[in-house]
């Protein structure tokens, strides 16, 4: 073992950073107390003053390239377990032979890799021999040669030694049979960072029609593999691949999720127009339309309301300056948006509330609760008013609302709206009880005298007296009911 | 607080001349150090910014080291971006096998939140290594479990590869005397239900509403009434979490009330000391006592304020429809109710989980149902949830009810696909049409809800059910319960299949035989996708109804919010 290797021996060992060791046996791997050491000697990592660029494999080897790859090289003077781990030797004749693991697969091995060193295998080869290497060069060559390629290792094993993050060359997995093999192992071995590496190494070397054809069988691995073309961004071979598997409707979401990164509103819109004849189900079409619908009413809106807002003419935007712009918000937001500053505008403008209503057919009860949220919201009690009055044929008004009252009262509350606006919508509230309770909470002493009258609870009325003020007109009022013989008290 | 800070400290860093610290953001670090540490779970998108900082560096000349610790695992992935970024060579990889952090003395988590969504959703099997090893450490440091049973196909893999790598290694473990008697593992998606409950024993209250984050939470200037935050290590050592964290909330005040008055008591004894009492008193007790006091005004305050919250979001009213979507009464009042939620923008989140629930309790929702409750719901908080929704269908949490018919003959179809695993080819593809929830059929095998008569007394619990005010045991923890009394599944044939099945029970006689009478008793609950601080209440409480010790080992801690943000598709 050369210094240099020694060297780094001990420091793998004083730093506990051993990633991964080659020896099996070896099992401490990483005890809780190890890991607290571990982040303690940081420093050793830090302080490493071994100024040569080092890198390391999953082995802990130094390497030149990804690990798994053939170009690998390793020092020759690594001892033979070690070796083992290693792909393809450099300066091979010398190296010691290791046995072969599983015959079946030699044969394939036979029709193995590319050489270490092409030009210069064929050139010697060129000198030394003649004719059938040219045709199959790789067949002839000398028996011995072949234990060079150090990890004869089956497909089982080349899995299990990956699932341990040793190196293994997978590039002698040339035949599709061999590959598949090698796929299933890594399926059958739960470990799904080998299942990807697999999938890497035959995404590079296999015709992507052929590649899908085969995963369509093997559904874990098909599932990873559109993981990692979703994580590594590879949309194109994503949206071919979900196309061949005949997923229509996730080809288009896929290609939906693209507006989410792009900041410019005008291409994001182009971009959402370009969506709406993507294969959606019939339910989702309608909701990229709207979703491309709103964010074009949008930009309207933005353009014409910063204008507004600058020039300092309207009265509303003066005195509630807009917090943020209404660009990719939601409908509801939007709609809140135009009761707040557009609520008069005809249906004509994109910008009123029932011109909104209309085109994304929005339903009564969502619209009433924000318009009420709206109009709360400025003190426009008037407004408040007008959204629940409804006139019958003969003219008389009546108070009606898609939602239940004590929401009303409840949005209105947080608005701080006043007693007298409070309690014609608490007297509303249909279930006793509740509206007693919000009536006591919300102090609308009318409501609560009123519907202890009706209910002809005179000690509660009695008892209530002590929460009005002493001499007010609600005092009064609850003595004069005590007072009315015509009452019929139920106790 | 995250992993780190629980082991390393940013003075302890210092101390080994770490200059400055950065998190991994989408920002380039400013830092004018010559050596980068990297210290990165194995994700791509990491990858992408350390190889943008490497070749930034690259073109303006500057040359520095780099290296990159991977915890717990490097990934082939991340090293084929670093070599097609071109930075392979430029940076040293290393791994950090970090598996287990005890965040408690019955709790250990693998701080994996990303395990949820990674391999329920995308069926990606990148962590069951991960799993396998952690089981291999924890095996040889308490040696071989005598009993294990199992229900979920993550659960089966990971043991299988765990059992790999036990073989394997001829592990340290096996000459150890058996300190832990069984091992359950379970998936989660076992039981969506009781992860998409509000929680309402302290702790997971705590969890719903502040965050705990890896054991420690921030107590915000509503809590400390200063205007400064104060993270808090919440576990055993403090005296006064200890006692209310497994509570149900509405004991809680009680309880801390009562500790007030104790202690007030003990401040006043000093009134009739003479100098003498006095000198004990103020050098022996009055330290306890002033921690005490500040534990006691922490909860206080945290107390007040999920009250205040909580009222604020008529929680009442959500516990209400929660839990007669559990007991499968009202659906219509309560679809109602969810709705109108949607519609008044409160939170997404909630409003996601409500539905949620109400899908997986019902078998899918009504046709007419989804559709109005999707309209609604992207109207209200943006068209591109039309993504979650999507999520959420694949992985069976939010699903649409089909004509009986077609279903049950797919569903057969699939279910013999799904079987099928000679060759390993498992159709996690069709993992949700296969997994019909059935959860009202479960529910009255097992007794989940329990029969009220009278009033459940929360300060007395007399089952599993008062982690959720006595409305629902959590099927999660009666599963355990289920399986532990029969010493394995006969007799639950017919909840296995309502469950989709893939249930193990493995016994090691010569562990079995060699373990103490005490280490019998100790279970180890091994929770794949999360698990909640209401579950571990109640395996708690199960345990002291039994006799005998949980253990819990947790890919992450969770909750409905962390379920539901895991599916969500954010913007960008």
């Amino acid at each position: 073992m050369s210094r240099a290797r020694a060297d780094e021996e001990e420091y793998w060992h004083s730093s506990k950073f051993r990633a991964f060791t080659f020896d099996d046996e070896d099992d401490e791997l990483s005890q809780l107390k190890e890991s607290k050491q571990a982040v303690n000697s940081l420093r050793d990592i830090v302080d490493d003053d071994d100024d040569d660029l080092e890198r390391v494999s999953w082995s802990g080897e130094p390497v030149g390239s990804i690990s798994w790859s053939i170009k690998e090289t390793v020092s020759s003077s690594a001892s033979s377990l070690e070796g083992r781990d290693s792909s393809l030797q450099k300066g091979s004749s010398s190296y010691a032979a290791f046995p072969k693991q599983v015959s079946s697969y030699s044969l394939s091995s036979l029709f193995r890799g590319r050489n270490k060193l092409p030009s210069f295998q064929s050139l010697s080869d060129a000198l030394s021999d003649t004719g059938v290497k040219n045709y199959a060069p790789e067949l002839r060559r000398p028996k011995a040669e072949y234990k060079d390629y150090s990890n004869d290792w089956s497909p089982k094993d080349t899995v299990r030694r990956m699932q341990r993050g040793k190196v293994c060359s997978l590039e002698r997995f040339r035949s599709l049979q061999d590959k598949l093999v090698l796929l299933d192992e890594a399926v059958a071995g739960h470990d799904g960072n080998v299942i990807t590496a697999v999938l890497i190494f035959l995404k590079r070397t296999l015709r992507r029609e052929i590649l899908f054809r085969e995963l369509e069988v093997r559904q874990v691995a098909l599932c990873h593999l559109i993981h990692f073309l979703k994580e590594t961004g590879e949309q194109k071979l994503l949206l071919d691949l979900l196309r061949f598997l005949d997923r229509t409707e996730e080809v288009a979401l896929s290609q939906y999720r693209e507006h989410l990164n792009i900041q410019d509103v005008e291409k994001r819109r182009e971009f959402l127009k370009g969506c709406i004849g993507l294969p959606f189900s019939a339910e989702d079409t309608s909701h990229i339309q709207d979703h491309y619908t709103l964010l074009e009413r949008q930009i309207i809106i933005e353009a014409n309301d910063r204008h507004l807002e600058m020039s300092g003419q309207s009265e509303i935007f003066r005195k509630y300056p807009r917090k943020a712009s209404i660009l990719n918000m939601p409908l509801v937001t939007t709609l809140f948006y135009s009761c707040f500053y557009h609520y008069t505008e005809a249906e004509g403008t994109f910008s009123s509330p029932t011109n909104l209503k209309k085109t994304f057919k929005i339903p009564d009860k969502q619209y009433v609760l924000t318009a009420l949220a709206a109009r709360a919201k400025l003190r426009a009690w008037g407004d408040v008013d007008a959204l629940f009055t409804t006139k019958n044929w003969l003219g008389y008004t009546k108070k009606k609302a898609p939602i239940g009252f004590h929401r009303v009262v409840e949005i209105l509350q947080r608005n701080n709206a006043p007693v007298q606006v409070l309690q014609e919508y608490v007297c509303l509230v249909e279930d006793v009880e509740t509206r007693l309770s919000l009536a006591t909470k919300y102090k609308c002493h009318d409501v609560v005298i009123e519907t202890y009258k009706d209910l002809k609870d005179r000690i509660q009325l009695t008892a209530y007296k002590c929460k009005v003020e002493r001499g007010s007109a609600e005092e009064e009022k609850i003595n004069s009911i005590l007072n009315n013989m015509q009452i019929r008290w139920k106790n | 607080m995250s992993p780190l800070d629980r082991i390393a400290n940013v003075s302890i860093l210092k101390q080994h001349e770490v200059d400055k610290l950065y998190k991994v953001e989408t920002r380039p670090a400013p830092s004018a150090s010559d050596q980068f540490c990297f210290l990165v779970r194995p994700r791509i998108r990491t990858m992408r910014y350390i190889a943008d900082i490497v070749n930034a560096d690259k073109m303006s000349g500057r040359s520095r080291k780099y290296k990159i610790i991977f915890s717990p695992q490097k990934f082939y992935a991340c090293e084929m971006v670093l070599e097609e970024e071109g930075v392979f060579g430029d940076v040293t990889c290393d791994e950090w096998s970090f598996y287990l952090l005890p965040l408690d003395e019955d709790i250990i988590s693998m701080e994996l939140p990303e395990f949820f969504r990674d391999y329920f959703l995308e069926g990606d099997h990148r962590w069951i290594n991960s799993v396998a090893r952690a089981l291999q450490l924890l095996n040889s440091l308490y040696g071989p479990f005598g009993r294990a049973y199992g229900i979920g196909r993550c659960a089966k893999m990971s043991y299988e590869l765990w059992r790999d790598l036990e073989e394997e290694s001829e592990g340290d473990g096996q000459g150890r005397k058996p300190e832990i008697g069984s091992i359950f593992l379970m998936d989660r998606d076992t039981d969506y239900v009781t992860a998409l409950c509000s929680q309402v024993v302290y702790e997971g209250l705590v969890d719903d509403t502040f965050r705990i984050k890896c054991g420690s939470v921030d107590f915000g200037p509503d809590v400390t009434s200063s205007d400064k935050s104060i993270k808090v290590l919440l576990n055993a050592q403090d005296k006064v979490f200890s006692q209310i964290r497994n509570e149900h909330f509405s004991s809680v005040f009680g309880f801390l009330s009562q500790k007030s008055r104790n202690l007030q008591a003990q401040y006043d004894r000093r009134r009739g000391m003479d100098i003498k009492q006095m000198k004990n008193f103020v050098s022996q007790e009055l330290k306890g006592l002033k921690q005490e006091h500040r534990l006691l005004s922490l909860h206080i305050g945290a107390c007040e304020s999920i009250m205040k919250k909580k009222t604020k979001q008529d929680f009442q009213e959500m516990i209400k429809a929660e839990h007669s979507l559990l007991e499968g009464f009202d659906i219509r009042e309560s679809t109602s109710f969810i709705e109108e939620h949607i519609d008044r923008q409160v939170s997404p989140i909630e409003s996601l989980r409500l539905m949620c629930l109400l899908s997986i309790t019902e078998n899918g929702l009504v046709p007419k149902d989804y559709r109005s409750l999707k309209t609604q719901y992207l109207q209200s908080y943006g068209p591109e949830h039309l993504l979650t929704f999507h999520n959420l269908k694949r992985i069976g949490l939010l699903t649409e009810q089909a004509a009986g018919e077609t279903l049950t003959a797919v569903e057969s179809r699939v279910s013999k696909l799904v079987t099928d695993r000679a060759a390993g080819k498992i159709t996690d593809a069709f993992n949700s049409l296969a997994r019909k929830s059935n959860f009202r059929a479960i529910s009255k095998k097992l007794g989940l809800i329990p029969r009220l008569d009278g009033e459940y007394d929360l300060k007395m619990p007399r089952d599993m059910a008062y982690v959720f005010s006595g409305a629902y045991v959590p099927l999660s923890c009666k599963i355990i319960e289920q399986v532990l009394e029969r010493r394995g599944w006969q007799g639950l044939e017919e909840v296995l299949r309502l469950l989709n099945g893939h249930e193990f029970s493995v016994s090691d006689s010569t562990a079995e035989d060699g373990a103490a009478a005490e280490a019998q008793r100790v279970v180890l609950a091994v929770f794949l996708g999360g698990c909640t601080f209401s579950e571990i209440a109640a395996l708690r409480f199960l345990g002291k109804e039994r006799g005998c010790k949980f253990i819990f080992l947790t890919t992450a801690i969770t909750n409905s919010a962390r379920v539901m943000e895991a599916m969500s598709e954010a913007r960008a």
